[in-house]
């Protein structure tokens, strides 16, 4: 009996580790790949491109180098543009989206408003639509309003995006009525109760709402390639997009240089993050 | 006892639903702009001909995409992509979900690293993939250490798989989480009912975590779902607009369609996908009416 158990204990953790390691290999091997200096990394991926060469599987560096670091922040300042386009765009819907998610969630969860189960109902068929659906109809839209060509054309959707309002709604619809109706009789007004109340009763459901909307806007590549006509304004998810072989090394830089704001938000908000997508449930 | 009282001449009532549509109003003008409108627009265009003056041609779009060999090709794939890829998900995240549901040393450095992927730009792991699945890449010079023949990963039927492959490397730590917090939501009382009654784990499992568990599942299938809609973005990173026959998805479709400017055809497939996923959602809604009522 006991060794069987041990044995299940050990077949749980070779699973498990199986696993983690195909989960991270590809983000070690990127991290990893970034500190060889360009010569390295010309000479371990001469054959990639060529038929019938060889790719030898190449962790550690031989010697560690910030060669493509030192090329991307220092000599070749036109990634790192790419990398504050990315952040300002995603922080502006990010904001923006919040600010409107949190007042139509409060809207949804706790007022009767006309047609709330219509409402709620079109906001959660659009927000299961692919990105597609609406791709047509949309930029004719953004054209016929001026702004295709703009970066209003990426924000402005993005902020009235369906899920945050979603999310909020889920969330703030577990909320007791009674703590809002004994702020109400303490004499507090809407602006009160929302600053006060709604919004740290729903931390969890901000933080989570701003960590998948940040990478979700972070990720985006359909829509620049589309709305935006000037290859040089893209943000950097497209330059990483059109991964191009020749310059493998700072492709791996730039990875890196993508993954940072993604990894630090989920490092310091985890938990929230965990309990937010918990509530995304459908209940 | 204050919904009577009169507050500036409205009733609390009907001040309340006022102020309620006061905070709705700036999202439902930007949902109706940048989504609604868009999306009834596609609508109409599906049923006209014509770039400059549109006209009226019933279900001919519908009959023409229908017939049209690239949609056939892109809808097959795009549904066997969820048969073969939802089940294989839910199965791995239902059996992880119940592993990391108890408390073991290291569980939540496992869970961290399930969620990893969620977070981190595909992109940046796609150049990783690239360098380990391109014809010359590493994958394959350890076939051929080993004596196999080489495969050519991304521009064969392999793509199919590896495309699989990075939707759930992508999509099943969001599952667990789900699953791991309607886990939660089962009472202990049950478990040592069932314990006291001198239940197997195995019986444990089938006669109490997964019928309560059921709800949950449900869900986390019609996210599952959605999230294979998604997958295009991955197709697109790994191999462009133009991809093997075998990972060309309805979202190519409508993505070319959309470059060649031939708005009308792109319509009718954006139109029957939302079908699709409409049908989906009731679904989803009538089954949890009819089956799960008694559950919370």
């Amino acid at each position: 009996m006991k060794k069987k158990r041990r044995f299940a204990l050990y077949g749980k953790h070779g699973m498990l580790l199986i696993f983690s390691v195909v989960i991270l290999l590809p983000l070690v091997y990127t991290v990893c790949n970034s500190f060889m200096a360009t010569s390295e990394i010309n000479h371990y991926y001469a054959g990639i491109n060529a038929q019938g060469g060889t790719t030898a599987f190449h962790l550690i560096p031989d010697q560690f180098s910030l060669d493509s670091y030192y090329q991307v922040f220092i000599s070749r300042p036109d990634y790192l543009m790419k990398f504050w386009v990315s952040l300002f765009l995603t922080s502006a819907i990010v904001v923006g989206q919040l600010v409107i998610s949190v007042l139509a969630g409060y809207a949804l969860a706790k007022f009767a408003i006309p047609f709330r189960n219509f409402f709620m109902f079109a906001i959660i068929a659009l927000m299961m639509m692919p990105y597609q659906v609406t791709l047509v109809s949309n930029y004719i839209v953004l054209e016929k309003i001026g702004l295709l060509n703009t970066y209003w054309a990426l924000v402005l959707p993005g902020i009235f995006s369906p899920f945050g309002v979603f999310l909020m709604r889920q969330i703030l619809s577990t909320m007791p009525d009674s703590i809002l109706e004994a702020a109400k009789l303490d004499g507090a007004n809407q602006i009160q109760l929302i600053l006060k109340i709604v919004v740290p009763s729903c931390k969890s459901g901000i933080v989570s709402l701003v960590i998948l909307s940040f990478v979700d806007y972070w990720n985006m590549v359909e829509q620049p390639l589309i709305y935006l006509d000037d290859p040089s304004s893209y943000p950097l998810s497209v330059f990483l997009a059109h991964f191009n072989s020749s310059n493998l090394g700072l492709s791996f830089t730039c990875g890196v240089l993508a993954m940072i704001p993604v990894l630090l938000l989920f490092w310091l908000f985890e938990n929230d993050l965990t309990k937010g997508i918990a509530f995304s449930s459908l209940k | 006892m204050r919904t009577g009282i009169k507050h500036r001449g409205l009733t609390m009532a009907k001040r309340n639903k006022l102020i309620g549509i006061a905070l709705f109003s700036p999202f439902l003008i930007g949902f109706m702009v940048f989504y609604v409108a868009p999306f009834l627009l596609s609508v109409v265009y599906s049923f006209t001909k014509g770039v400059v003056e549109f006209t009226f041609v019933g279900f001919d779009n519908y009959i023409e995409v229908f017939e049209s060999p690239a949609f056939q090709i892109a809808a097959t794939n795009t549904f066997k992509f969820l048969l073969i890829g939802v089940p294989l998900i839910m199965v791995l995240s239902i059996l992880l979900s119940l592993v990391l549901h108890r408390a073991f040393r290291g569980v939540s450095w496992y869970r961290s690293i399930f969620l990893l992927p969620l977070v981190i730009p595909v992109a940046s792991a796609v150049m990783a993939f690239q360098v380990f699945f391109a014809y010359s890449g590493v994958v394959n010079t350890w076939f051929q250490q080993i004596g196999l023949v080489p495969v050519n990963w991304l521009d064969s039927d392999m793509a199919f798989s590896l495309l699989i492959g990075l939707y759930i490397w992508k999509n099943v730590g969001y599952n667990i989480i789900l699953l791991l917090a309607g886990l939660n939501c089962i009472p202990d009382e049950l478990y040592e009912v069932s314990r006291l009654e001198g239940a197997t784990r195995f019986q444990t499992l089938r006669y109490v975590t997964l019928p309560l568990l059921m709800p949950t599942m449900f869900f986390v299938v019609i996210i599952s779902i959605i999230n294979s809609f998604k997958s295009f973005r991955e197709a697109f990173l790994l191999s462009g607009t133009l991809p093997h026959t075998s990972i060309y998805l309805l979202q190519h479709f409508m993505n070319n369609n959309f470059e060649n400017l031939n708005y009308q055809r792109l319509s009718v497939a954006a139109f029957l996908t939302f079908l699709v996923i409409i049908f989906l959602v009731c679904l989803y809604f009538f089954a949890r009416k009819k089956f799960f009522e008694y559950e919370m």
